[in-house]
């Protein structure tokens, strides 16, 4: 029996790998040919992947950004006005697709989540066919999906991402980022904090416990200690929760006079006003007015957190209403699409779609290599922060940081920030070496 | 040893060929492609594991997620320290997730019922909360644990193997390199392996006996049989299951993320289990698949793909239509799952297994309805 019933497993096994054979696709017989990637367009559609989070802490941030991926499509197809197309210098657009030829999209829902921005990226690129993927709302997801995206052999433009990693110790070849980052943050707050603040205070650091939490506080630490002040303790806070008041009530009796808030999204929209409503603003603390700094602010983040925000500073990458014409044109068209003004998660988006659609065009071809070398070091300006600089040795994009402050008297629902301060390119550029990293090949893999 | 009823070698021929030719059957579906159907292998075998603690023994575990993410974690370490060969990875992973499995079961397994459920709750939320923030020189917190170039991998060191210089390692089974495709067919092997590793349990006295603990625990301890080792031993195997799928989520995609412990995820294979049918052979499988299709899939779906969907509609009625669906897919997959969930609990409370089999029940039938309602074994 014993026998009989082991050769029938024997069949079975070969009608297993018979099935295997079977069902394998072509793709061990696909890239013969130099010049060969991954999903390349001239074969079928040109497909852009807006991963963002919908659902989750970051969601509303999320869902603004994909607005702004939404408008950059129109815009570079030719619908709708145009936007920046018209500000954007230099600019080889034309407003007709990329290499004359309509471009689509599909979304996905990172759910907040690193293991779902890998899914969808991954959903994006070997079942879509995307050919660039872009959208983050936390560093976790652009550095997950920066580093599958080098795997894929795909260009991976990050979306709001503000830690130093993204383009410091965990920088690809394959990913560029034009948000600003925590070191900038540092470095443009400084000078403005011990302008209001002076320079003999001690701090306490509530952190948002990852990859960005962690280089904020380091670069927040290292700019404020620098000014003279003093660092009385750093504590780690879970993202995504609720109540902060076991955090906030040590603070009370450290000897702390300035709380720093590296939190952001949702988290900040709890923990600023449960700080304000700890009656810490109202307080003296070594003979001065107790503050809260929140180094990285957004305006969705100070509409959620209401009259809070009142009078606190922090720093942005840019905000609707600056008065250059790159600004004036995306936030008029985004109003007219939407009803509101963006924000700067929309505007990172938007601006990052049209990059990379402008190298497309730019080196006259999708070849992943050639476009990388068409972003890297390139200059341009009239997106709405001045001249700007996409370093070649970190894919980093260098521009003027604002620093921004809650409105005492706000005249309409989103004129909620006031900006106070612009620190210039030249002093927020900084040397790659510091973070380290490696960018790795431009050659693409075969996905 | 290792034969099988014929009744269960017909159904492991079948599970093989629907599992090999995924590839075929599900690109109507939009979802043959490797991301995802390397998942669908995957929680696949982590369903499977977890039948075997809540199907057979009728343990309700609520912390299932914490094994999934110690496999993860040992095999990213390995790969980190060891080598990047997935064989010692996942041996490693089953190991780990075993003795972790242990020492929550052997805490947990002293309450019954509710009490039990909670208790492993607690131990995965416990786990959960140490990856993320406490442990974080091991786990590296939110960001997940990746690999860098610079890892020692001492085994690879003493073999001199020839990293690729450029890029990130990548994982290989005995020096090949395993693709898209190649890490779902492994996926798939180690499905139908645990499958049949679940056939066996099910078919033999110990599954038997798991039963009976199902059925009424008091009774068994009555007759003078000493369920305690029994429920111990169905939890770490479930656990090593578990353990087992989450290396090989490491494998395809060499990262492991705290989120991997959340209650969600428990939360989530407990709804896969019974969406299938708890305590069938097939039935945690179908729930796998049926759950991270509508998580990669409905969540894609937005309103430009509805509009084309339904562009034979007149507009008013189309922009109505695509209006009302909308809520229903993209970020309002979760509704979606929400309802199929009731409707199933509501209607089929064997999951969709029982539906199949009342299908079949009524096909075979013909007239005598009767049948498919005989009266159900005790429990």
């Amino acid at each position: 029996m014993t026998r009989f019933r082991l050769n029938r497993r024997n069949v079975l096994k070969g009608a297993g790998a018979g099935l295997v054979a079977l069902s394998t696709p072509t793709i061990f017989t696909r890239g013969a040919w130099a010049q060969e990637f991954c999903n390349d367009p001239s074969k079928g559609k040109i497909i852009f992947g807006f991963n963002v989070p919908q659902t989750g802490s970051y969601a509303e941030e999320g869902l603004d950004e994909l607005k702004g991926y939404e408008l950059a499509v129109k815009h570079i197809n030719g619908e709708g006005d145009g936007g920046m197309l018209k500000t954007l210098k230099p600019l080889a657009l034309k407003g007709n697709g990329v290499l004359g030829r309509k471009v689509e999209y599909v979304t996905g829902d990172t759910q907040t989540n690193t293991d779902a921005a890998r899914d969808g990226a991954r959903r994006m690129i070997e079942r879509d066919g995307a050919i660039m993927v872009t959208g983050s709302v936390t560093s976790g997801e652009a550095i997950a999906q920066q580093a599958l995206c080098q795997e894929m052999g795909v260009i991976y433009m990050a979306g709001l991402t503000h830690s130093n990693d993204t383009t410091g110790k965990d920088k690809r070849r394959y990913g560029f980022r034009h948000f600003f980052n925590a070191y900038q943050s540092g470095v443009a707050i400084a000078p403005v904090l011990a302008k209001e603040y002076g320079t003999d205070r001690r701090a306490y650091h509530l952190t948002a416990d990852y990859t960005w939490g962690w280089t904020q506080e380091e670069s927040i630490k290292n700019a404020t200690e620098a000014l003279g002040w003093e660092t009385v303790a750093t504590v780690r806070t879970p993202l995504g929760l609720g109540d902060y008041s076991q955090y906030l009530t040590p603070v009370l009796n450290s000897g702390a006079d300035v709380l720093i808030l590296n939190h952001y999204g949702h988290d900040m929209v709890n923990s600023l006003p449960q700080a304000v409503q700890f009656g810490l603003r109202d307080r003296q603390a070594n003979g001065k007015n107790f503050e809260i700094v929140v180094p990285m602010f957004s305006e969705l983040m100070a509409v959620g957190a209401g009259e809070a925000v009142k009078g606190i500073i922090g720093t942005s990458n840019w905000q609707w209403s600056l008065e250059d014409e790159g600004t004036k044109a995306f936030t008029k068209s985004y109003g007219e699409a939407y009803g509101v003004p963006p924000s700067q998660a929309a505007h990172t988006g938007y601006v990052q779609t049209l990059l990379y659609a402008d190298a497309v065009e730019r080196a006259g071809t999708f070849y992943p290599p050639e476009v990388i070398k068409a972003l890297e070091g390139f200059e341009f300006d009239g997106a709405g922060n001045g001249p700007t600089l996409y370093r070649d040795t970190d894919h980093q994009c260098f521009k003027e940081v604002l620093v921004v402050r809650g409105n005492e008297n706000p005249t309409n629902r989103f004129d909620v920030l006031n900006v106070i301060g612009a620190t210039s390119r030249e002093e927020v550029t900084y040397d790659p070496s510091i973070f380290g990293g490696e960018l790795g090949p431009y050659e693409p893999n075969k996905c | 040893m290792l034969s099988l009823s014929r009744k269960d070698l017909v159904s492991l021929v079948v599970f093989a060929a629907v599992v090999l030719t995924m590839p075929i059957w599900l690109s109507p579906f939009g979802a043959a492609y490797p991301g995802l159907m390397q998942k669908f292998a995957i929680y696949a075998i982590f369903a499977i594991g977890f039948n075997i603690l809540f199907g057979l023994t009728g343990y309700l575990s609520f912390g299932h997620a914490a094994f999934l993410g110690v496999g993860s974690y040992t095999t990213v370490w390995s790969f980190k320290l060891l080598t990047m060969d997935i064989l010692p990875a996942m041996v490693f992973a089953v190991i780990v997730a075993g003795v972790f499995a242990l020492v929550i079961g052997y805490f947990s397994l002293r309450r019954t019922g509710i009490y039990f459920s909670i208790l492993t709750l607690a131990f995965a939320q416990m786990s959960y909360s140490l990856a993320y923030s406490v442990l974080t020189p091991i786990t590296n917190g939110e960001t997940g644990l990746l690999l860098a170039r610079g890892d020692p991998r001492y085994v690879d060191q003493i073999f001199g193997a020839q990293m690729n210089l450029a890029g990130l390692p990548q994982p290989t089974l005995i020096g090949n390199a395993l693709g898209g495709y190649g890490g779902f067919y492994l996926c798939a092997v180690l499905l139908i392996l645990c499958f049949y590793v679940s056939q066996k349990i099910f078919a033999s006295p110990f599954g038997l006996a798991l039963r009976g603990i199902k059925s009424n625990q008091t009774r068994m301890n009555y007759t003078g049989f000493n369920t305690k080792p029994y429920t111990l031993a169905a939890f770490v195997i479930s656990g090593m299951f578990a353990g087992l799928a989450g290396a090989l989520l490491s494998i395809t995609d060499p990262l492991a993320g705290a989120e991997r412990m959340k209650w969600t995820e428990s939360g989530n294979v407990v709804l896969m289990t019974i969406l299938g049918g708890v305590g069938t052979l097939f039935g945690p499988v179908v729930g796998a698949w049926l759950i991270k299709y509508f998580e990669n899939i409905f969540s894609a779906i937005n309103t430009n793909m509805l509009n084309s969907f339904l562009s034979f509609l007149p507009d008013g009625v189309q922009s109505f239509f695509v209006t009302v669906l909308s809520k229903f897919v993209g970020e309002g997959w979760h509704l979606t799952l929400g309802l199929l969930f009731v409707l199933i609990v509501v209607f089929l409370p064997g999951g969709i297994v029982e539906g199949v089999q009342r299908l079949v029940a009524r096909f075979r039938g013909g007239g005598q309805r009767g049948k498919a309602t005989s009266p159900q074994p005790a429990e």
